[in-house]
């Protein structure tokens, strides 16, 4: 008897190291390329930042990185550049994606057509993007200048990307273009799922369509709206690409964002302790920002 | 076919118990129902005997074998699930035939059982079509038809018909109950729907918090429940209940009025109890209980009458078709041999 | 809707497909700019202007970017890359998603919190320390290289995607298999592997998609022209003959080709893929 429960005991152990270790064999090789090709860098590049490269050594410089960010004045016009890419880009994003989603949510004819059309920037891929766009600004061969110097925004059709002033709405429309998609189709999923009874009962209580734009409509979609704003910050802030195949951060450093000046500093000069210190400072901003959502959103749940 | 015995089965999800010691024995060939409240247990203690779920303590037999360490493709069950889980990219002979197959089973073995089967249920002109071209009837019969070609020891129901309309269960129900009498196999069967419980199974199983409150015959079950949880279940509509005091032979209730009490109660004086009748066993008579009649449902046989008598709602079957207005003041009766006693503070059926 | 007048009516109707409208060539001026400049002859570029469309047409432009140049070469390196890439990142997330999908067990909300943070860390804090580590393995200049790194950046969003495809096939389907004789693995074989397909294709998708796209890293690590991707190479290009307009817009075009047949498959995974945090957003 005794040794049959031993069996049942032994038995049962060995069921429960297999049910314990199932789901682990299943995510290893995700968890070890992450934490490889993804963590273990993040920790070294932390560690670099308190680093100096030269060709063929490194020396401990301790906060000698970030004390240099201090007098760097194009660190300075970078951070500037950064706020000014980031608030643009998204609010036109935003904007016009919330317009098209409303669009494309009453039905009209060709709509299955249109809605393929529409989306289709987003597939684009992105450096594509940044050169199609730097092409339609260009005098020589792309209608943009024209069309501007036409209705009088530009005295010559000359490229907006070459005039420090004006070089930074050419990635941001390309931005813009690209990024429309991304908020049309999740606040459109978001709009579909609103159940139309709300609306039915809104108009039977008198609601004008702007009234239950604002009392149905947004409110439903707040939550959709608030996690995508974050996500699509955090991604536009460190988003080096359209900049770099653009202007480069030109002419005179005017498009010059803390993405494309670690992108920079880490492929041109040979210092990877700096580009590791400006990226550390980024991480930091950012998380600062998450942080202060994530207070309002408390607090804003807690009014209401 | 096998027997099913539990022996204090016990099963927790994290820190929640589920399963309190459960012990029950199944007979060769029987039909039981497991019946209770949602979230009582019913399904995770099949769930258990299927292997599926696995269980913290105890041991369960299928026929002379001990199943706790067993895959549940080894235990020799077949299960319905509530929502059928017909493979949707298999037609029905397919669905039919993939256990089998999978035990490398002779084609024209497999052919012979999933024809057999499909004529017994009427699936014959079905046999091509893809789960998602059928009725719900149809994939219910579906489901069916893979648990019977098996031939497995047991059947494992998990609420099978709870996703149909009213009149399709009713008729699944009776060709459930017959293919069970021509099978013979021993049929475990998960359910909330005490109707079902009543008409389907041979002996019934009341279960409430993980723990089973009373197993026995349908009509058992309805004329002796073992305590104020079975007696408040089983039954539609439900039993009316009274808190009393007891008073001599009679109980006082709520209003002062006093009911006669059945011989058999074992009493003692000044006892609070609950005393339960059955809506079909309360009388109108001159004197009694007095209440007033609040709704009158006229159901063709009979007619449901509530009223709110000695401080309760009551609800009063009547097969005669009595003259009523709401707001009409009639006095209550029953039988003293139709009342249940209870004692209020076990909840146990006192006589 | 009763109660606005015959004129509202139509002039909100003339608002709605104006607005769409607008949409509409916003969204394909660049792309249509694109194949019309690719397929107008050298000698109308200048004299011509801006019109609308060249009143000759050429692919004079594609057979030389085919012929004279390494873009055969760039655009077969980019599908090597966005293959293998999109094969290895939807298997390895398959299994991942299927663990995250079908399992409760201990640090299972820790993992989830820690495939979300990778998703939205910024890449660029990485682009220091993996230049110097792909650079002491040899991994630069080599399409290996990049492989490794587009599929760790990849499979968070993968794996994510994969479990909400596999949230979608019911555990009971599972379980009747279980009991009809398979094991937990042949179940996933014979069951739930044949119902997930089309999410596990949309998965190679996206994967894909993402892969041709990236520019920063293979920048970065490439320098043979062997061994260039088809972004590379096309920035190079740029870079080095940016006089050659015809050429380069039909190397774009050629290069539009793979994404835009995967986007006509991905359309109704669009909404599925975003929230999953599809990389490039």
């Amino acid at each position: 008897m005794t040794a049959i429960a031993e069996d049942i005991g032994s038995l049962q152990r060995q069921a429960d190291r297999r049910r314990f270790l199932e789901p682990w064999l299943y995510l290893s090789p995700a968890l070890i390329l992450i934490f490889t090709v993804l963590i273990v860098p993040l920790v070294i590049g932390i560690s670099y930042s308190f680093r100096k490269f030269s060709a063929f050594r490194s020396e401990y410089v301790g906060l000698g990185q970030y004390r240099a960010m201090l007098s760097d004045t194009v660190l300075h016009g970078a951070l500037v550049n950064t706020l000014w890419w980031t608030v643009a880009s998204l609010a036109l994003q935003f904007f016009f994606g919330l317009g098209l989603a409303l669009l494309l949510n009453r039905p009209f004819i060709g709509q299955r057509i249109v809605q393929g059309l529409v989306f289709l920037p987003w597939a684009v891929p992105i450096f594509l993007t940044g050169l199609t766009w730097s092409w339609l600004f260009n005098p020589v061969i792309g209608p943009l200048p024209h069309v501007f110097h036409a209705i009088g925004l530009q005295a010559e059709p000359v490229t907006i990307l070459a005039d420090p002033a004006t070089a930074m709405w050419g990635p941001i429309i390309a931005n813009v273009w690209f990024g429309i998609p991304f908020f049309a189709i999740t606040l459109l999923a978001a709009r579909k799922s609103i159940p139309s009874e709300l609306y039915e009962a809104a108009a039977i209580d008198g609601a004008s369509p702007w009234q239950q734009f604002t009392k149905v409509t947004l409110p439903f979609l707040a939550p959709t709206i608030a996690i995508t704003v974050m996500l699509r910050t955090v991604w536009i802030a460190t988003f080096a690409d359209l900049i770099y195949v653009m202007t480069a951060g030109g002419p005179a450093g005017s498009t010059n964002t803390i993405a494309t000046y670690i992108y920079v500093s880490a492929f041109k000069s040979l210092d990877k302790g700096y580009a590791s210190a400006i990226a550390v400072l980024l991480l930091v901003l950012l998380i600062a920002y998450a942080l202060i959502v994530i207070q309002m959103r408390r607090a804003l749940l807690r009014d209401a | 076919m096998a027997s099913v015995s539990l022996r204090s089965v016990h099963k927790k999800f994290g820190p929640i118990t589920v399963l309190q010691s459960i012990d029950l024995d199944i007979e060769d060939g029987e039909f039981v129902v497991l019946v209770g409240p949602s979230g009582c247990g019913k399904s995770t203690l099949l769930r258990s005997i299927a292997g599926l779920e696995t269980i913290n303590g105890g041991e369960i037999h299928i026929g002379e074998r001990q199943v706790n360490h067993v895959a549940p493709k080894d235990r020799d069950i077949a299960m319905v699930f509530q929502s059928y889980a017909l493979y949707p990219h298999m037609d029905v002979r397919r669905n039919m035939g993939f256990s089998l197959n999978l035990r490398k089973s002779p084609t024209r073995m497999v052919v012979e059982r999933v024809s057999a089967a499909s004529t017994k249920l009427g699936l014959n002109s079905l046999l091509d079509r893809l789960p998602k071209q059928l009725s719900g009837g149809q994939r219910q019969r579906v489901a069916m038809g893979r648990a019977i070609v098996r031939n497995p020891q047991v059947f494992l129901f998990d609420e099978p018909l709870s996703n149909l309309d009213a009149k399709l269960r009713a008729t699944m129900r009776t060709e459930i109950k017959a293919l069970h009498q021509s099978l013979k196999t021993t049929a475990i069967y998960v359910t909330h729907d005490q109707v079902e419980a009543m008409t389907m199974a041979n002996r019934i199983v009341v279960m409430s918090d993980g723990v089973i409150q009373q197993v026995g015959a349908p009509l058992e079950l309805y004329d002796r429940p073992a305590n104020i949880f079975v007696a408040g279940f089983i039954g539609s509509p439900t039993m009316n209940f009274f808190d009393a005091v007891i008073d001599g032979k009679q109980a006082g209730l709520a209003d002062g009025s006093l009911l006669a009490l059945p011989a058999s109660a074992a009493v003692t004086e000044g006892q609070k109890v609950v005393i339960g009748i059955r809506p079909e066993h309360l009388h109108f008579t001159d004197t009694g209980i007095p209440g007033t009649v609040v709704v009158v449902e006229p159901l063709g046989m009979s007619t449901q009458v509530t009223l709110d008598a000695a401080r309760e709602r009551v609800t009063l079957l009547a097969l005669e078709r009595p003259v009523l207005a709401p707001g009409d003041r009639k006095h209550l009766t029953a039988r003293p041999q139709d009342i249940h006693v209870f004692d209020r503070a076990s909840g146990l059926r006192v006589n | 809707m009763p109660g606005q007048s015959r004129f509202q009516r139509i002039a909100g109707t003339i608002g709605v497909y104006g607005a769409i409208a607008c949409y509409v060539v916003f969204a394909l001026l660049p792309i249509y700019w694109t194949i019309k400049i690719s397929v107008t002859p050298q000698d109308l570029l200048y004299s011509e202007g801006i019109r609308l469309w060249p009143s000759r047409m050429t692919l004079a432009n594609y057979a030389s970017v085919l012929e004279a140049t390494d873009f055969p070469r760039y655009f077969l390196n980019s599908i090597i890359v966005s293959v293998a890439t999109a094969v290895i990142v939807t298997a390895v997330a398959s299994f991942a998603g299927y663990a995250l999908s079908r399992f409760r067990f201990r640090g299972k909300a820790l993992v989830s919190l820690v495939l979300l943070l990778t998703q939205t860390f910024p890449l660029v804090m990485v682009i220091p320390p993996i230049y110097r580590i792909m650079g002491q393995l040899g991994l630069t200049d080599n399409l290996y290289g990049l492989i490794i790194i587009y599929t760790a950046f990849n499979i968070a969003f993968a794996t994510f995607l994969m479990q909400s495809f596999l949230d979608g096939v019911p555990k009971d389907l599972e379980e009747a298999a279980m009991i009809d004789g398979c094991t937990r693995f042949e179940a996933l074989r014979r069951v739930i592997l044949p119902l997930t397909l089309p999410g596990m294709g949309a998965t190679v998708a996206f994967v894909f998609t993402a892969a041709w796209s990236e520019l920063l890293f293979g920048l970065m690590l490439i320098n043979s022209e062997s061994q260039k991707t088809f972004s590379v190479g096309l920035l190079t290009f740029v870079g080095k003959f940016a006089v050659d307009w015809g050429q380069m817009m039909a190397a774009s075009v050629l290069a539009l080709i793979p994404v835009c047949l995967f986007f006509l498959f991905l359309q109704r995974y669009l909404v599925t893929g975003l929230t999953a945090g599809a990389v490039k957003g």
